[in-house]
């Protein structure tokens, strides 16, 4: 029994993580006053360019270096148009939605029915040996623990250092932030390309450790969920994890439900995950000042210094 | 025996081609049209992928007197009857519609194409110029589970089921039929993703099965990713679609391959000689539209010999996966023995038959 | 070095050269993208913008496409203009599809002149009823609708998949995932003979009406933009900020869910699994590519229906795979949203 409920942590943690990159970095672009909406796209790039790079150079490191670029670049498209150019961010990111799944698509053309043997687990000495902690803490690939260091530098620069301070204040109010001699542009432009690097390495988990192949469409609405998560997050990266590992949980746990034969129609049983969250959600958005506190409040709109 | 299908059909084929060697040559000068509507990307290396094989099969034999079009990843809604009536008004002669979604949009736009040939994939609606046609892939879903029903340790095969629809439930029934008779003690346990196509969510559904018992998994969605999981945890697996063995060389004891070759060049032949007529084709293992890779060098010889036995019952009509005595999952005996169940009511089978676990969502 | 100054009002002269802009803009970069991919590029400009338009059908076609998307990114519009972000328009109009088809369903035998109008009160309730959730969630517990209005489309999507696998299942159809087909009384009515031209698309233009009139004559449209401009604000032009989202929110589900019954009643005939290729989201874009306003959603609509039309005609003209015309649907949006910059800003060399 211990051993089913160690091998069903696993599987959450592997269905949370790219959750949690794809969403830790929308929380970022969001709390500098930005909402990108593309994060679908950019985790389709991320995942077709790593699986490429992975497959043809040998190197797995090389793959996530791939992903991670791929997400910036396609971030950078975004930011150059709703930053530079003050196109609607909204309609951008939907655009960038819709042209990362082509995009995808016409890179990853070659790589269908290819298959690749994945990242692998890794292993330290002693403490992966560990009986049932070893395999429950000490036995995961790279980018899992990638994605705990991630959530705790970001919670960690958001709410105790200068740049967090900085990114925040031009979240809240860019032209306070301006007054004050704060580039707001620039600020801006690191966080969404930041965000892009995470979506790309959420979309690099994907096709190399999730479900190491390329298909297209792979991400089947993932980035959706990430940017849901961040509103749940109410803009905290610790509940951010909170959620992101709520729903992987009770996505398996549904899956189990089934496999034991609970007399639930399974369209019912799926809705499950996306219930929960709302549900969750409502008990904890009462306090509405906590939401104040944490919403950036010139999110969405458009900055330009003559204004 | 894998190859002597294969061989059947390249000799009809043949055959044919010889008969009307000078008509074809009459007619070269005008390639035939052939026309596909997908429901996936062709790049989804399932079911979409499939019928883009067979699309290619047609390239490859007929050359320059065909020139072959596909749309892909057509939404089953208002949209497919104008790619359909657009596949028509084009030019092309002979248009497949390849998923069930297409049927009463491609009725509509036949009966405003009286001289466009149509072939719309598992549906049940005809017309004089629109043939239906469909693959038996129960009867591979029986030798697979004659495979499991020998193979399992722990007595728990784990299917994982796209959408619990008459399709789906056929396999899942013929699997645990041809399971139980030669294991009685051997359970199914179904988990329904909701979702042709969702290979994270595959994955975690053949996770789930595995860590609740299952030491053999199946599959009804498209992607290979249950099986790498099954390779991963080190249990077994069956291909779906296509031959998988690459995303699983260990873990895949055999695939029930999709084979749509054999039927679009010769569909396309019959339009070529002037012999189409509107038909249900529902076939199997016999013609070749249901084909196996060889097994996985971890199939024991017996296990061997005992899906071989049940192929060739199969093929030569000894054997039915549907033959009675069947008990659905009350006890209730709903085939007499010695009768099988006819092609209306494998159509529409909702019933889970005994050795399934849990009900079926209605 | 090339900088952007503010214009002391919007230029209405760029309202209109901007989007002849972007569409030379996309014609270079289409002229790179198919040159690198080895495609005919006058063929491939030919099947996407005038092939499909260039017969009757494909023009009626073209309205087929488009209403959907204008009548939910008219109200949309409205919605976005009062910052309240409901993006599950999707949702709402499988639900407003799901509730229509039911009144169909039930007076299935029954051919009186009164199924169709009932369809769609119980289609635009539906969708209301669908966008209700969120904007109770919003109001009484401060829930953000972003997450709830996305969450439920999922749920929306499930639901129906359900409800046509079981309870709302054609039972002559041999157990296959879909209901009947509905009866003459209950499709709208053609209003083009020889093609699927349908009284929905009259209602989209009808919209389009309303919206520009509630926007631009009227006290509630008034008090929706300033309390998109300033919340604070808005609290005193008579609606208070709870009601606003109400008529937001309940405004968008409404249309989504009229949209939704106009496709199973309109081109499709029945209720299916999947009803809409992702309308109520394409929507969105719909609405920012119209810069929030009635009449540029109209042009908006029909230039996305026209994409779409574009891309399949490539796949059967030319053998593009799919995944070209996502990529040059994309480049297109970027173009044209990019360009709209022009109409704020005044582009100085320094």
């Amino acid at each position: 029994m211990n051993e089913t409920v160690m091998l069903t942590i696993l599987t959450i943690v592997t269905a949370a993580t790219p959750l949690v990159y794809a969403a830790i970095g929308e929380l970022v672009v969001e709390r500098s006053g930005v909402l990108n909406l593309g994060v679908e796209g950019m985790m389709l790039g991320g995942a077709v360019c790593s699986f490429a790079t992975a497959h043809y150079t040998g190197s797995a490191a090389l793959g996530i270096a791939a992903g991670l670029l791929a997400g910036v670049l396609l971030a950078l498209i975004f930011a150059f148009l709703t930053l530079s150019l003050q196109a609607s961010q909204v309609a951008t990111g939907l655009a960038l939605t819709i042209f990362g799944i082509g995009l995808s698509a016409l890179i990853g053309q070659p790589l269908v029915g290819i298959a690749f043997s994945g990242l692998p687990s890794l292993h330290i000495p002693w403490l992966s040996d560990l009986p049932l902690i070893g395999r429950l803490l000490f036995s995961h690939d790279v980018l899992v623990y990638g994605s705990f260091l991630l959530v705790g530098l970001v919670a960690w620069c958001l709410n105790r250092t200068r740049a967090g301070l900085v990114l925040r204040s031009v979240g809240d109010s860019h032209h306070a932030a301006h007054a004050l001699g704060i580039h707001v542009v620039r600020v801006r432009y690191l966080a969404t390309l930041f965000g892009g690097a995470c979506a790309g390495l959420g979309g690099a988990y994907l096709s190399m450790v999730y479900t190491p192949m390329w298909v297209e469409n792979m991400s089947a609405g993932r980035g959706w969920i990430a940017l849901a998560l961040v509103v749940f997050a109410v803009w905290q990266p610790g509940r951010l994890l909170l959620g992101a590992y709520l729903f992987g949980g009770i996505s398996i746990l549904q899956l189990h439900g089934q496999a034991l034969g609970i007399n639930v129609p399974s369209q019912l049983m799926s809705m499950l995950p996306y219930v929960t969250t709302i549900l969750v959600l409502v008990l904890i958005s009462r306090d509405r000042g906590r939401i104040r506190r944490n919403a950036p409040a010139s999110i969405g709109q458009a900055f330009h210094p003559t204004t | 025996m894998y190859r002597e299908t294969v061989l059947k059909c390249v000799l009809r084929v043949l055959g044919f081609t010889l008969l009307t060697a000078t008509a074809l040559t009459a007619q070269a000068a005008d390639p035939v049209k052939v026309g596909f509507v997908y429901v996936g990307p062709v790049g989804d290396h399932g079911w979409t992928y499939r019928h883009d094989i067979g699309r290619q099969a047609i390239e490859t034999r007929f050359g320059d007197q065909v020139e072959t079009t596909y749309v892909e990843s057509v939404p089953e809604g208002a949209d497919a009857e104008r790619v359909i009536r657009k596949l028509a008004s084009s030019g092309n002669d002979l248009i497949f519609t390849t998923s069930f979604g297409y049927m009463n949009p491609t009725l509509k736009v036949a009966r405003d194409f009286p001289d466009v040939k149509f072939e719309h994939a598992t549906g049940y609606k005809r017309a004089d110029n629109l043939s239906t046609y469909a693959s038996r892939f129960y009867e591979g879903r029986a030798v697979i589970g004659t495979m499991a029903g020998m193979m399992t340790k722990t007595n728990t095969i784990g299917y994982i089921g796209s959408f619990p629809i008459p399709e789906v439930v056929r396999g899942i029934n013929a699997f645990t039929i041809a399971m139980r008779k030669v294991n009685p003690d051997a359970e199914v346990k179904v988990v329904w993703v909701n979702s042709w196509y969702d290979p994270g969510k595959e994955a975690d559904a053949a996770k789930a099965l595995i860590d609740q018992g299952a030491d053999i998994i199946t599959q009804h969605t498209d992607s290979p990713a249950p099986l790498q999981v099954a390779e991963e945890r080190g249990v077994y697996g069956f291909g779906q679609a296509s031959d998988m063995s690459a995303f699983a060389p260990k873990a895949q004891l055999t695939s029930i391959i999709d084979n749509w070759d054999p039927y679009y060049v010769a569909r396309t032949q019959a339009l070529i000689d002037g012999t189409w007529e509107s038909t249900d084709t529902w076939e199997g293992i016999a013609s070749g539209m249901v084909t196996f890779p060889e097994y996985s060098v971890d199939v024991p010889d017996d296990v061997k010999a005992a899906a071989d036995v049940v192929r060739e019952g199969i093929i030569d009509g000894s054997l039915h996966p549907f033959q009675g005595p069947i008990v659905n999952q009350a006890g209730e005996e709903v085939l007499a023995e010695g009768s099988v169940f006819d092609d209306k009511t494998l159509l529409g089978m909702n019933f889970y038959v005994q050795g399934v676990q849990g009900d079926l969502p209605k | 070095m090339i900088a952007l100054q503010r214009r002391a009002d919007p230029s209405r002269l760029m309202g209109y050269l901007a989007p002849l802009l972007a569409l030379g803009i996309t014609l270079l970069a289409g002229l790179v993208l198919f040159a690198v991919l080895g495609v005919p590029v006058a063929a491939a400009f030919y099947a996407f913008f005038i092939e499909p338009v260039s017969t009757l059908y494909g023009l009626a076609e073209l309205g087929v496409k488009a209403a959907p998307l204008i009548i939910i990114g008219v109200a949309l519009s409205i919605g976005f203009r009062a910052q309240v972000w409901n993006i599950g328009a999707e949702g709402q109009l499988i639900l407003g599809a799901i509730t229509g088809a039911a009144v169909a369903l039930v007076f299935y035998e029954n051919d009186g002149w009164y199924v169709l109008p009932l369809m769609i009160l119980a289609s635009v309730l539906g969708g209301m009823a669908w966008a209700g959730i969120p904007a109770l969630l919003k109001t009484r517990f401060n829930v953000n609708e972003i997450l709830t209005s996305l969450m439920l489309t999922y749920v929306a999507a499930l639901l129906l998949s359900w409800l046509v696998s079981g309870p709302m299942r054609d039972p002559d159809g041999f157990n296959f995932p879909e209901s009947r087909l509905f009866h003459d009384a209950a499709l709208l009515p053609r209003i083009l003979q020889g093609t699927r031209l349908h009284a929905g698309t009259l209602v989209a233009l009808g919209i389009v009406l309303a919206g520009w009139v509630l926007l631009s004559r009227t006290l509630l449209g008034f008090a929706l933009k300033v309390n998109g401009a300033a919340p604070r604000a808005g609290a005193y032009a008579a609606f208070s900020q709870t009601r606003l989202i109400w008529i937001a929110m309940l405004m968008g589900g409404g249309c989504a869910g009229l949209a939704g019954l106009f496709e199973v009643a309109g081109p499709i005939g029945q209720l299916l699994p999947s009803i809409s290729p992702g309308y109520g989201f394409t929507a969105i874009i719909v609405a920012f590519l119209g810069r929030l306003h009635p009449l540029g959603v109209l042009f908006a609509g029909l230039v996305m229906a026209l994409t779409y039309l574009g891309g399949e005609t490539a796949q059967i003209t030319l053998n593009l795979p799919l995944a070209v015309t996502g990529v040059f649907q994309g480049l297109l949006l970027f173009f044209l949203l990019a360009t709209d910059v022009l109409i704020n800003y005044r582009v100085v060399f320094k």
